[in-house]
């Protein structure tokens, strides 16, 4: 959502003056915040990256520093490379299905229609609801022998669809897309509104088709909303954990153990804080390496569409 | 180096909440909080112990707060990381109460049992669980709970065969309630400790308790018994052969999702714990009272070593006091231990509850229409020549949570046996 960043001040002589009081008074505005930030943001973090150094079953009133002893734990534990595919499968997977659905969406919202008013209530649904009340009812929508499909009779719903690996992935994705195409549609629909009008006026006195109009004048100019809202999925889906420990806890077996569902696992239930602190450092380096490699990719991502700015 | 665990997990914790052992409120008594399982059959009973307690006790008071089993599971973890542990600390002992135990984080309560007529109160095969290097921990309370067999006899009716007398048995029954599109059994596979049953009850009956003593022990190498791969072989055989209903790998227990498909007849078999039956009466409407229900101690398995007497499961559910609560606190907590948890409605409240109480002498309560299955369950129980503990509470939370990964990923043919071995004994006294 470039079209939010704020208009640059540089170079405006006559504020200069009134710099040092407004400056002021946005420090007291932003301190709260920044409290908040390092109270909950930043110091667990450096609280993890700690004990990601140490070795501590998460019930002893003291823990012992141990140096690089939960790093090999957590880089030679067979189930890491099981997880990292896991996560980049889900990663992979959901921005393939939600970025071509929600810009299409998008793109159909924004237009003039009567059925705006109905969608935009309908369709927002999914965004009001928490991930664990979606996957619960899921999981009973889909209970091969007590859902859906076994409860009106029809057969092509009655698979095993949480209990076999690639059909568990599937679910997966499907899932998370229910759950944020709504909003990533949300992002685009309000983008696809900033496009000039006039832009569209000149190819259709140029004679191009709707189709055209929508692959050579709203996708350029959707660019910078595809990086946000790319940046907003990849990130995001590191953090898939409820969805997935209610869906099927990792389950059948390992196929949908992601890296957050790994750590939970060793941290909680095999009481390895150190190594499960390791896979938590390990998710914030991931996460921060792919929001700079797509910004990379977007060119200047930070540059503003708006006019003269 | 050491640093304070409790400097900053409790410092970010002190404002959420005051179900900690500081949340003492009250002037002359104790106010101990007090965390369980939520849910048929305990929750009821549960909840009418503390009530009893509090009424005779108005100036001390018990607050509980229940939870899935799960979810209980890391949440007691975490209060206790954090000294934000209830007062009374529900459990099921073994290795679980033994990394408590490490952490300095409950009551020596060996003193409070030295005093005979207490323990004498209690079935003396429980307290095994309860002792770590000759201390006693925790108070065994509740219901005895050894693993079984049950069967829908309905079911059975309506194909036209008889209940398995031996593993082959099972064998013979499982491609005919296939046939018929009916499940042979029923299994919460999502939750893994289901499954682990299963296993404890097939390597028991192939090579007799000696395997698992020795993991216990910490024995290296202990998996390596020829006996397990051929245990281990016969699981996956059963999988193969559809034994278990469709979708089992993503199937609750939480919900009771797998007694509902024995109940309403969708499955034909299911191993569980002698707690299943009251679960089963609560919520499968007329299938108990009607004598739907069948059970057995699970059956021999053909040229196996185990003596078929054997059972696995708990032989008690287990109350600890966190060293953490304040002086007034601990008296209230062993006030309730000493009178509430042992009196006369504590066991005939367990018995109406379709269990077995930890009490002794409870036989004579056996009168209702419970009274067959209570009757088995204590015989099976007290005639067990090994009563094994369940191996997830037996072991340390490190090695259980391999086991019961290794033993998910057995269940969905991900692991071959022999990786299942080498697995298991690389954690064996972790």
């Amino acid at each position: 959502m470039t079209t939010l960043a704020p208009p640059a001040v540089r170079g405006q002589e006559p504020t200069r003056s009134r710099g040092g009081r407004s400056g002021s008074v946005l420090v007291w505005m932003v301190l709260p915040a920044f409290v908040m930030f390092v109270f909950f943001g930043i110091v667990p973090l450096l609280g993890v990256v700690l004990l990601s150094f140490a070795t501590w079953n998460g019930i002893t009133p003291t823990i012992q520093l141990t140096g690089l002893t939960s790093w090999k734990a957590a880089l030679t534990n067979p189930g890491l490379v099981n997880a990292l595919w896991v996560t980049f499968l889900i990663m992979a997977l959901s921005w393939l299905v939600q970025t071509p659905l929600s810009i299409l969406l998008g793109t159909f919202m924004a237009r003039q229609s009567r059925y705006r008013g109905f969608l935009a209530v309908f369709y927002f649904i999914p965004l009001l609801l928490s991930s664990a009340a979606i996957a619960i009812t899921y999981k009973s929508l889909l209970d091969p022998n007590f859902g859906l499909g076994a409860g009106l009779g029809i057969e092509a719903l009655n698979q095993d669809w949480l209990g076999q690996a690639n059909l568990a992935i599937a679910t997966l994705i499907f899932v998370v897309s229910w759950q944020f195409i709504p909003f990533h549609s949300l992002i685009y629909q309000g983008a696809v509104r900033q496009i000039p009008q006039s832009m569209y006026e000149a190819a259709q006195i140029d004679g191009a088709g709707r189709v055209r109009q929508f692959l050579n004048i709203t996708l350029p100019q959707l660019k910078y909303t595809i990086i946000t809202s790319s940046t907003l999925m990849v990130v995001g889906s590191l953090t898939f954990f409820d969805l997935i420990w209610v869906l099927t806890a990792g389950g059948p077996g390992d196929a949908t153990r992601a890296l957050a569902v790994q750590m939970y696992q060793l941290g909680f239930q095999a009481s390895l804080m150190g190594p499960a602190s390791a896979i938590a450092v390990i998710l914030v380096l991931v996460g921060i390496g792919l929001s700079l490699l797509l910004r990379r990719l977007g060119g200047r991502a930070d540059e503003s569409q708006m006019e003269g700015v | 180096m050491t640093l304070s665990a409790g400097a900053a997990a409790g410092a970010a914790l002190a404002a959420c909440g005051n179900d900690g052992p500081g949340g003492s409120e009250s002037g002359g008594g104790g106010s101990a909080s007090y965390w369980s399982l939520s849910g048929e059959p305990g929750e009821p009973y549960r909840q009418a112990s503390i009530d009893r307690f509090n009424k005779a006790n108005p100036d001390s008071k018990i607050t509980p707060t229940f939870f899935q089993n799960d979810a209980y599971k890391a949440k007691i973890k975490t209060a206790l990381g954090a000294n934000q542990a209830p007062t009374l600390i529900w459990g099921w002992g073994g290795g679980g109460l033994k990394s408590y135990v490490e952490a300095g984080q409950v009551e020596d309560l060996t003193s409070l049992f030295g005093d005979a007529t207490l323990k004498g109160k209690l079935l003396p095969g429980s307290f095994g669980a309860a002792t770590v290097d000759g201390k006693i921990y925790a108070m065994p309370v509740e219901t005895v709970q050894p693993i079984v067999l049950y069967y829908n006899k309905k079911i059975f009716d309506q194909v036209g065969v008889s209940a398995p007398q031996t593993y082959g048995d099972i064998l013979d029954l499982v491609p005919k309630f296939n046939a018929k599109g009916i499940a042979p059994f029923s299994l919460a596979g999502q939750s893994r400790w289901t499954n682990m049953m299963w296993l404890e009850f097939m390597l028991d009956r192939n090579a007799g308790s000696e395997v698992f003593d020795n993991v216990f022990a910490g024995k290296a190498g202990s998996w390596s018994d020829p006996a397990v791969l051929d245990m281990l072989t016969k699981v996956q055989d059963l999988v193969k052969m559809n034994a278990f209903q469709k979708g089992f790998a993503s199937t609750a227990a939480d919900t009771n999702a797998d007694q509902a498909l024995l109940y309403t007849g969708k499955a034909a078999m299911m191993v569980h714990g002698s707690w299943s039956y009251g679960i089963q009466k609560a919520q499968g409407g007329k299938f108990v009272p009607d004598g739907g229900l069948g059970w057995m101690n699970f059956p021999p398995i053909d040229g196996g070593k185990g003596d078929p007497s054997n059972t696995v499961g708990n032989p008690g559910q287990y109350l600890s006091i966190s060293s953490k609560a304040t002086a007034a606190d601990k008296e209230t907590a062993k006030k309730f231990f000493s009178t509430t948890l042992v009196d006369d409605e504590e066991k005939a409240g367990w018995v109406k509850s379709g269990g077995v109480p930890v009490l002794a002498n409870s036989d004579s309560l056996y009168t209702g229409d419970d009274a067959q299955f209570q009757k088995d369950m204590s015989a099976i129980a007290a005639g067990a020549k090994t009563f094994a503990q369940s191996w997830d509470q037996a072991l340390s939370p490190t090695a259980a949570e391999v086991l019961l990964d290794n033993i998910a990923k057995l269940f969905q043919l991900q692991v071959t046996p022999q990786q299942w071995v080498d697995n298991m004994n690389g954690v064996i006294g972790k």
